[in-house]
């Protein structure tokens, strides 16, 4: 059986070496690309995670079981992000927001409507193709909408907890969700069209 | 602003307001001025299934594999801080 995350803090918390492994093993790549969102390159990523992880060990001590463990630690890594400069502007393509510019008529009406996809979509191999396709097109996101599309979609962490952790409002994180949504329908389509 | 309430939704408008039906952020008469809308619009249908079809693909995204030797690495470290 595998051990809670709480179960495996309170080993940490005990000094044992076995329960800090664990902890790695399954949060280590979860840091590493959420740190890559908050900050502009690999490695100042892996040197937060490692900050990260200090700030873990050294503040097992004063965890309170308000939030999951998860969100704790992503509470903690995006700290150091941003005592590690995080949020800096990169040099990203202009946030040339609106993807779907030019699909409407005046009226308001499509003009060039979206085809549906194929049911293929539904296939597992398709389904990983996507998977695939989304990862290798966050980069391709502005960092804020990246920020929001790895914690929310990828990291599965409530709306809530992500608009404190990113102190944006709620308003704005829609805002976010909803240009990143947009473009990467906008870059899955084109493979779906492929397929 | 009644009138623009009771106008009927064009599909630039629903489409703008995919994310917050999405997030239930909605106030229950647009989302039923948006409901009404989808179901006449297969174009809008069209577009909402792949926003959600999108989100679906983006919580299949796997992490990357942790190497033995970043485990090492950290844990190494693990007990240099333990040992301070």
């Amino acid at each position: 059986m595998t051990d809670s995350d709480e179960a495996l803090l309170e080993g940490l918390r005990a000094g044992d070496e076995a329960a800090f492994s664990a902890l790695v093993s399954r949060y280590q790549p979860r840091l590493l690309r959420v740190a890559e969102s908050l900050v502009s390159n690999r490695a100042v990523a892996e040197e937060v995670v490692q900050d990260t992880w200090i700030g873990v060990v050294r503040g097992v001590h004063r965890f309170e079981g308000r939030s999951s463990v998860k969100t704790w630690m992503f509470r903690i890594l995006v700290n150091r992000a941003r005592s590690a400069g995080g949020r800096e502007v990169r040099s990203l393509p202009v946030d040339d927001d609106d993807v779907l510019e030019g699909r409407f008529a005046p009226s308001g009406a499509w003009s060039d409507p979206p085809e549906p996809w194929s049911d293929a979509v539904d296939d597992r191999i398709v389904a990983e193709k996507l998977a695939v396709r989304v990862k290798q097109c966050l980069p391709r996101l502005s960092a804020a909408q990246r920020q929001v599309v790895t914690l929310r979609d990828i990291e599965g962490v409530g709306a809530d907890e992500v608009c404190d952790l990113l102190q944006i409002s709620a308003g704005n994180q829609r805002v976010l969700l909803h240009r990143a949504h947009a473009r990467l329908r906008d870059l899955l389509d084109a493979e779906m069209k492929g397929t | 602003m009644l009138f623009r309430r009771r106008r009927a939704l064009v599909c630039r408008d629903a489409v703008a307001m995919v994310t917050d039906y999405l997030e239930g952020a909605l106030a229950a008469p647009d989302r039923e001025r948006l409901e009404a809308h989808l179901s006449a619009c297969p174009h809008c249908s069209a577009y909402l299934e792949q926003i959600r079809q999108t989100i679906a693909a983006a919580g299949r995204v796997a992490p990357d594999d942790l190497s033995p030797e970043a485990l090492d690495d950290l844990v190494a470290l693990y007990r240099n801080w333990r040992g301070t």
